[in-house]
């Protein structure tokens, strides 16, 4: 027997589908400003590395008020422990160590911030030209980047040292000298791939000069790894310096930094151990933390990375 | 390979060159020249002229180069200001000392660093990740004369255990005495490279437990210490290869400080007091030596990976230089 079968189709067996409208997140233009404080308020370890960072530079700024003379001697007061009244005790020379450490950091600071400036600023311009410039130019200027980061750094500084005049500038421009290329080749690689987008080539078509395009639209688009490169590099001077002015090469008496001071504990470490300790602790936590702020940072600009 | 290896060698030959340029420079631009030596105030002008011809100096700088190349080559790096005695036989005097105080140390940071970067990346997230990594962040940012300051601080000055300085106890020439002086250095030289070691070993290991051939083994059922050790091991180890040439840098110029702070008799400490009297000769010796060390070490890295990954062999991946 057979049955027919029979499918009636009716206007109910459609069901209208309605189109959802989704949600879009509106456009908002990030700055990297923008991505820097959402990362650094929301991760711990940053925070952290920041309010210290903080602490020692506001401690360092006011360094003058403390009721101490940084370079005063008072051999009546000389190697004197902890106390109320000096909080880190005294040198051999009865200068209050607490306001030493802090005039320390003066220097140290000052030295990591300039030579920073002077590294991503060269190392910029270098590594944007050379990307942008691209063929030959490239080619020969990145030759020279790598023979400057195969070089060991450390040991030509201590020779350039010897040569030159000791002092703070010295010691900035010859940290400098040796670590713009890093950041040459991080703002290079970036040039290479920002020149190629498609708004470099409409300003290009619109007449805008090679030097206007490189610095109103490729170097703002380099913030990001410049800025990760400059944290970084910072953590980098300040330990560069601390050894340098440790064997002597640094900044010269009566000015110290956290490095010369513990050149200086050296002879007392094993009488005055406390000496040695509280100058290389504040480098510890200094660069430390210039050091996580840097990885932090990177994480947060660079999503490619795995975590 | 074998084209390779020429490669190498021609840029080994350059950077040689290179290197003993750099040190000729030294010399060169010293404020006050070698003939002060010779000179004295009675002399006519044309005794001076004669004594600077004798010593080569109305030459032109590559002249001058050429004859310090020649001499040098034989062996003859020139007389020390400060003690007037031969440079060469005191540098060479010194080397084996530092040389096992670079050897120990760097087989130190690898020996730790290989176990120690494959748990965490193994744990990657747990705590014992987070302390190791938080461990080699300190690693990476203490001063490594600092970190030897505290050392001699604890094991020195409070447990009275290890002695802070030198390389022998006077009249006891054992190697065990030996060993002793050389635990804190070597520590102290190991730290910085360790850390590096151990950050990049964990983020290969990361990155080869996600490969497909984990996978596999897993499906096998192989155990998870037989896949740590028998694969994944095994391509972890051969960027660090590389890693090790280019960390070599930092050996040779940390155990200059290091060797200074715990008075090891080293050419890093002998250069030290060298500089501190501006006695050029030797800061130049001391700088080929290095020099030197750096550049064959390098060479020998770069010879081992080809050697180790053979697509370097086939000439197909470009190094690079």
């Amino acid at each position: 027997m057979e049955r027919e079968m029979t499918v009636v189709i009716t206007e109910e067996s459609f069901q209208p589908l309605e189109r959802k409208q989704k949600e879009l997140p509106p456009a908002v233009m990030h700055s990297v400003w923008h991505d820097i404080r959402r990362e650094l308020l929301s991760n711990k370890v940053a925070l952290v590395s920041l309010i210290l960072l903080l602490i020692i530079m506001i401690g360092a700024l006011l360094a003058p008020l403390s009721p101490y003379d940084p370079y005063a001697l008072d051999s009546s007061q000389k190697l004197q422990g902890i106390s109320a009244a000096h909080w880190f005790g005294t040198d051999e020379f009865g200068r209050d160590y607490f306001t030493r450490v802090l005039y320390g950091g003066r220097v140290s600071l000052t030295v990591g911030f300039l030579s920073m400036l002077v590294t991503v600023t060269l190392g910029t311009a270098i590594g944007v030209f050379s990307g942008y410039a691209g063929g030959r130019v490239d080619a020969l200027l990145m030759r020279f980047t790598d023979i400057f980061l195969a070089l060991p750094s450390m040991l030509l500084m201590v020779i350039l040292n010897t040569f030159l005049q000791p002092g703070l500038f010295t010691l900035v421009a010859v940290l400098s000298l040796f670590s713009w290329a890093s950041v040459a080749r991080i703002t290079r690689a970036e040039t290479m791939s920002l020149k190629e987008r498609d708004f470099v080539t409409a300003t290009k078509n619109l007449g805008a000069s090679g030097l206007l395009i490189a610095v109103k639209h490729i170097i703002p688009n380099t913030l990001g790894p410049v800025i990760v490169a400059a944290s970084l590099s910072v953590a980098n001077a300040i330990l560069m310096e601390s050894s340098l002015s440790y064997l002597g090469l640094g900044v010269q008496i009566p000015l110290a930094s956290w490095g010369s001071m513990l050149q200086g504990a050296q002879s007392h470490i094993l009488d005055h151990p406390l000496l040695a300790v509280f100058p290389g602790l504040m480098i510890l936590i200094t660069v430390l933390s210039f050091n996580l702020l840097g990885d932090v940072l990177r994480n947060a600009l660079e999503p490619k990375i795995v975590k | 390979m074998w084209k390779y290896f020429c490669k190498k060698t021609i840029q080994l030959v350059i950077v040689m060159i290179l290197i003993s340029f750099f040190s000729f420079a030294i010399i060169y631009f010293a404020p006050g020249d070698i003939s002060m030596m010779y000179i004295s105030q009675e002399m006519t002008e044309e005794q001076k002229a004669n004594v600077m011809a004798e010593l080569g100096l109305d030459k032109s700088m590559l002249e001058q180069y050429a004859a310090w190349a020649v001499r040098a080559l034989h062996g003859d790096l020139g007389v020390s200001l400060s003690n007037k005695a031969s440079v060469l036989p005191q540098i060479v005097k010194r080397l084996p000392s530092t040389m096992l105080l670079m050897g120990c140390s760097f087989l130190l940071s690898l020996i730790l660093a290989i176990p120690l970067g494959l748990w965490s990346g193994y744990h990657k997230n747990t705590w014992i990740d987070n302390l190791i990594s938080s461990v080699t962040y300190m690693g990476m940012s203490i001063p490594s004369f600092w970190f030897g300051m505290l050392l001699i601080i604890l094991f020195s000055g409070i447990l009275h255990i290890l002695p802070s300085s030198g390389m022998h106890t006077v009249g006891d020439n054992s190697i065990l005495d030996t060993a002793k002086h050389m635990i804190m250095p070597c520590i102290t030289l190991s730290i910085g490279n360790l850390a590096v070691y151990i950050r990049y070993i964990r983020a290969n290991t990361i990155g080869q437990l996600s490969e497909e051939y984990v996978l596999t083994a897993e499906a096998k059922g192989t155990s998870k210490v037989k896949i740590l050790k028998n694969h994944v091991l095994k391509n972890t180890l051969l960027p660090i290869i590389t890693l090790v040439g280019m960390n070599l840098a930092s050996l040779v110029c940390g155990s200059f400080i290091i060797e200074s702070v715990f008075g090891w008799p080293g050419i890093g400490s002998f250069a030290m007091e060298a500089i501190g009297k501006r006695d050029y000769p030797i800061i130049m010796a001391y700088v080929m030596m290095s020099g030197l060390i750096l550049v064959i070490g390098n060479f020998i890295a770069d010879i081992l990976y080809a050697i180790a990954d053979p697509r370097i062999k086939r000439g197909g991946a470009d190094s690079g230089t």
